[in-house]
This record gives structure tokens, C-alpha cells and sequence, in this order.
């Protein structure tokens, strides 16, 4: 890695933690379990660089190291997204039922 | 344009996707769109991948490419999509702390493999900077993925959720963080030798485990939350081993988002993230848990089922107080049950949400509504807390600590200063409890001492369903 890349990494790399701060800590309470799941997907992302490693797997270590980070990072993929859309598909707002009188009981 | 060209600028537009995604997940009516395009950009970017490896714009020595994406792919999308299906809501944090313990671990393969290529080649064959990226990866990748397997472990129950003391727990920490800095240095300034690698990941490995062990389940939605950083961290220095900026961008984004919500949840639990990690007064009070129960000084007031349904159906406004108890005992529809009865009846029903009741940051609104309980009925602690004076009855469904009004009163209790929601300030309060037991805390709760407070004994599910068959008695 030259200098150049690596400053210009380093670069991307803390504006990137600053645009994180700036985004999330608006989120409110309610939905923080679904932040942290939908976050979590987001590190799925790993999965670009597993099947780069896996394009270049030419001894029995790489290709054991690649198929393993391959399947680890789908199932973060997969499953993050998956369980999370889950659980926003909860949170539709839902009509409150029109407040019958208090019933007057015998 | 070339087809490299135009991947590098999907992997930009998927970045933007990440960020705009997050971003609309600051509002229930948005979350799920912000969700979906936040996907969207994960599709664009593994297809993208996939094209580039197809026409052999990137480089394709590999003997077996198509074979390892194909089956990794379809396993490990597999499984989590299964998984992601089928998870009782409840179980819901301990899945996403294996999906992040394999994030993780995904990060620290990816920069082992690279590590273990350029060391064949010759111990000096990476720069500086790719040696401290690999470290850092290798490092943070192993520990969130055995501290999240444990932490799973904890909450699925496999593991005991209690503080496991290890003997010489401190002694075994300062080892392990020796042997990890003296690879380290080893690697970085003497030469890169596989030998030295593998023994920083076993220490990293072995550090995962007894990190989390020590610390109580009850802490457990604060540790998922700084693993989920962790994470975030690994995958952004596995972007500096591999050199691609997407890795880095979306790694990063996780990193601060995760490191906020751990913060945000320490600050409601008024301890600090080192506190916690350390093991604070969830390990060090073993005598006082052991002791409390039976003492606090008061007598405790005993309800009947129909005594509780008589207060309910006849008050003006309830306030649910859900916490741990309801989530263990899965009695989120039942509480649903119960409040649609009595908003019935014209009862005027809230729920406080608590910031850290339950297992993970906002674990109580996800279970109300699976239960279908419409989100505007969900109040936060700052807004509800002036509600309890008006409230005729507060309903405690297995919350403890967040509770206790010693948070405010008694400086010498450990969780004096915490945000408690004001329950003692209801009219009248029932509470639904296993047993006196006391909280994680080990401390007893003032609450139940209260001459207004009336607890009923048992499982939340069970007293519940009793009660609703009571107040349809009434």
C-alpha cells in the first residue's frame, strides 16, 4: 500500500466514522434493537472481500479460510437483513380501536 | 468505462445506500424502507463483486471460485436466512449476536488468509501499515466472534446469564493481553511469521471468552452492542488488509453507530462501558445477592388475582411497566391481551419503556409489537415518568432495578443516580414477580416494601392469563 492510498483510506475511513455518529445518534429509543440488527447487516459487507480472497484461493489453507469466511459473512448478510425487515414490519402503525364507554356492569 | 470503473462507483452508491438507510431509520413510518435500502445497496455491491470476479477484472488464480461462492453462499445464506425466519422474537438478541459473530469472524478470515499468503512469500512482504490493519483485524475479529457466541450462549441460556468468577480471572486477562501485544509487536516490527500470528489469535480467541464470561446476562444488551462495534471495526481494517474502500466505509458507519448505542445504553444504566466490562457490581456483590430477599425492612403485601382485576378495571389510567420478567416468561400477547380488555372497558393504557429494560436497547417495543400493541401507546422514560402521578394503577410485568426508587433516594445503593422510571409515584402499584428474589443487581427494591405496592407471585404468562379471565369476570 503506498502512502497515498493509505492517507486517502485513513481519509474515507474517519470521515465515514463522523457521517456514523452524525446519522445514528438521532435514532430514537424505540427503535434501537432494529439500529443495532440493521447496523449489524451493514458489516455483511465482509462478504465482498470474502469472495475476493476466495477468487484467489489456490492452496487447500486459502480455499478451507475462503469457502469459511464466505459462508460466515452470507449468513451475517442474509440472515441480518432478513431478521430485521422482520421485526420493522412489526412497527407499522396500526389504527388504536375507537374507545368503547365504560361498560356499566350488573 | 470500464467494468472495473463502473463496480468502484456501485461500491459508492451502495456506501450512499448505507448512510440514507440508517438515516430513515431515525422514524418507525421510515425504518423499514431505510432497511430495505440499505439491502438493496448490499445486493448491488456483492452482484457487482461478482460480475468483477466473472470477467476477471480483479485477480482470478483461485482454482475452485465458482465451487467456494457457490456453497459458501448457499450455506451460510442459508442458515441465515432459516434462522432469520423461523427465531421466536424473544430469541431475537441471541441470533443477532451470532450473525455478529460471524461478521467478525468473516472480517478475521479475510485478513488471516492474506497474512497467511504474503508469509509464505517471506516474512517481510507487507508494509506497515497492512501488518498494524491485519493485527487489528485478526485482534478485534476473533474476540467479537467467541465474545458473541458466549454472549449468545448466555442468553439462549446454554451458558449460565449469572457472572462466571474465573479463578485468577485478572491473572488469565494480563497473560493473554501480554502475549497478544508481544505477537503484535513481534509481527509488526520484527517480520511476519505464521507461527506468531497463530498465537495472537489464540490469545485474541481465548480473551473473547473470558471477557464476556464474567459478565452478567443483564449487561449482556450492552456487551452485544459493543461487540456489534467491534465488528464494524474489524471489517474496516480487513478494507485496509484487502484494500477496498466499501469495506471500509460500511465498517466504519457500524463502528460509530455501535459505539453510540453501547454509550447511550451505559449512560441509562449510569455505569461506564469499562465498568461494565470489567465486571462491576454484577460480580463483586456476590454476599449481598445471597443476603437480600427476605430483608429491606418492610413487609411485603400479598394480591389475589381478582384484588388486581378489581383495581384495574375500575381505574382511569394504567401504565404498564414491561421489563426481563415478561420477556423470559414470553408474555408480550397476554399484556397485549390484557391492555385491549381494558381499553375496552375505557381504560386509558400506556406502556413506560425503560431504555435498558429487557435484553437489548429497545427489546420491549420489538416484543409489543410482534404483539401488535400500536407504537404511540409505547412512552419513553422522560415522557412517561410525569404520567405515573396521574396513574391509578401501575402494572410492573418483571421489571426489578429500573424500578427501584433507592436509585433516587439511597446514595449509598449501587444503582443510586440511575434513571429509574417513577412507578412509586402511581396511586397504586402491582407488581407480577417469580419471587422475591432480588434483581441483577443483587439489591432489594424499596417498590415492593411500599404499603401501596401489591405483588403477585408466579410466571408473568401464567398470572396474566389468570387475570384476564378475572377482569372478563368483572
Amino acid at each position: 500500500m503506498s502512502v497515498d492510498q493509505l492517507i486517502s483510506s485513513l481519509t474515507i475511513f474517519v470521515l465515514a466514522i463522523l457521517v456514523g455518529f452524525e446519522v445514528i445518534s438521532k435514532v430514537p429509543a424505540t427503535l434501537h434493537t432494529p439500529l443495532m440488527s440493521g447496523a449489524n447487516s451493514i458489516h455483511g459487507i465482509v462478504l465482498v472481500g470474502a469472495m475476493l480472497i476466495a477468487a484467489i484461493a489456490d492452496n487447500p489453507l486459502s480455499i478451507v479460510l475462503s469457502v469459511l469466511a464466505v459462508a460466515f459473512a452470507a449468513m451475517n448478510v442474509v440472515g441480518g437483513y432478513l431478521v430485521t425487515d422482520r421485526m420493522l414490519e412489526m412497527f407499522k402503525k396500526r389504527p388504536v380501536a375507537p374507545k368503547a364507554e365504560p361498560k356499566v356492569e350488573a | 468505462m470500464s467494468l472495473d470503473t463502473f463496480i468502484r462507483l456501485v461500491y459508492i452508491v451502495a456506501a450512499g445506500c448505507f448512510v440514507l438507510g440508517l438515516h430513515l431509520m431515525n422514524s418507525p413510518a421510515t425504518a423499514r424502507r431505510g432497511n430495505q435500502l440499505s439491502a438493496l445497496g448490499m445486493a448491488g455491491a456483492v452482484l457487482g463483486t461478482i460480475l468483477l470476479i466473472a470477467a476477471g477484472d480483479v485477480s482470478t488464480s483461485g482454482t475452485l471460485i465458482w465451487p467456494i461462492i457457490v456453497v459458501g453462499i448457499v450455506v451460510g445464506g442459508g442458515a441465515g436466512a432459516y434462522s432469520a425466519r423461523t427465531v421466536k422474537m424473544t430469541a431475537m438478541p441471541q441470533l443477532v449476536s451470532i450473525f455478529n459473530a460471524m461478521g467478525g469472524g468473516a472480517a478475521a478470515l479475510v485478513a488471516i488468509d492474506e497474512f497467511v499468503r504474503a508469509a509464505n512469500l517471506g516474512p517481510h512482504t507487507l508494509g506497515t501499515a497492512e501488518v498494524v490493519a491485519t493485527v487489528l483485524d485478526v485482534v478485534i475479529g476473533s474476540v467479537t466472534f467467541t465474545g458473541s457466541l458466549i454472549a449468545a450462549g448466555k442468553l439462549q441460556g446454554l451458558i449460565t446469564g449469572k457472572p462466571v468468577k474465573l479463578p485468577f480471572g485478572q491473572g488469565i486477562n494480563l497473560v493473554l493481553a501480554v502475549v497478544a501485544l508481544a505477537t503484535a509487536l513481534y509481527l509488526i516490527l520484527v517480520g511476519q511469521i505464521l507461527l506468531v500470528l497463530a498465537l495472537l489469535l489464540a490469545a485474541a480467541l481465548v480473551f473473547g471468552v473470558t471477557m464476556v464470561l464474567p459478565i452478567g446476562g443483564a449487561d449482556m444488551p450492552v456487551v452485544i452492542s459493543l461487540l456489534n462495534a467491534f465488528t464494524g471495526t474489524a471489517v474496516a481494517m480487513a478494507g485496509f488488509v484487502i484494500d477496498n474502500p466499501v469495506l471500509i466505509i460500511a465498517g466504519a458507519l457500524v463502528g460509530a453507530s455501535g459505539g453510540i448505542l453501547t454509550k447511550l445504553m451505559a449512560d441509562a444504566m449510569n455505569r461506564s462501558i469499562m465498568n461494565i466490562i470489567v465486571g462491576g457490581f454484577g460480580t463483586g456483590d456476590a454476599g449481598t445477592a445471597a443476603a437480600g430477599g427476605a430483608t429491606a425492612g418492610g413487609s411485603v403485601r400479598e394480591l389475589t388475582v381478582d384484588d388486581a382485576a378489581i383495581q384495574l378495571s375500575y381505574a382511569q389510567r394504567v401504565i404498564v411497566v414491561p421489563g426481563y420478567g415478561l420477556a423470559v416468561a414470553q408474555a408480550q400477547h397476554v399484556t397485549a391481551e390484557l391492555a385491549a380488555l381494558l381499553e375496552e372497558r375505557g381504560v386509558d393504557v400506556k406502556y413506560a419503556i425503560h431504555p435498558v429494560a429487557g435484553r437489548m436497547p429497545g427489546h420491549m417495543n420489538v416484543l409489543l409489537a410482534e404483539a401488535n400493541v400500536p407504537y404511540p401507546q409505547l412512552w419513553e422514560m422522560e415522557d412517561i415518568n410525569p404520567e405515573f402521578q396521574r396513574a391509578d394503577v401501575a402494572l410492573v410485568l418483571g421489571a426489578n432495578d429500573v424500578t427501584n426508587p433507592a436509585a433516587r433516594s439511597d446514595p449509598s445503593s449501587p444503582i443510586y443516580g440511575m434513571p429509574i422510571l417513577d412507578v412509586d409515584k402511581a396511586a397504586s402499584i402491582i407488581v407480577v414477580k417469580r419471587s422475591m428474589r432480588p434483581g441483577y443487581a443483587g439489591i432489594d427494591n424499596l417498590l415492593y416494601t411500599d404499603p401501596k405496592t401489591g405483588m403477585l407471585f408466579g410466571d408473568a404468562k401464567d398470572v396474566l392469563t389468570h387475570l384476564i379471565s378475572a377482569v372478563k369476570a368483572q
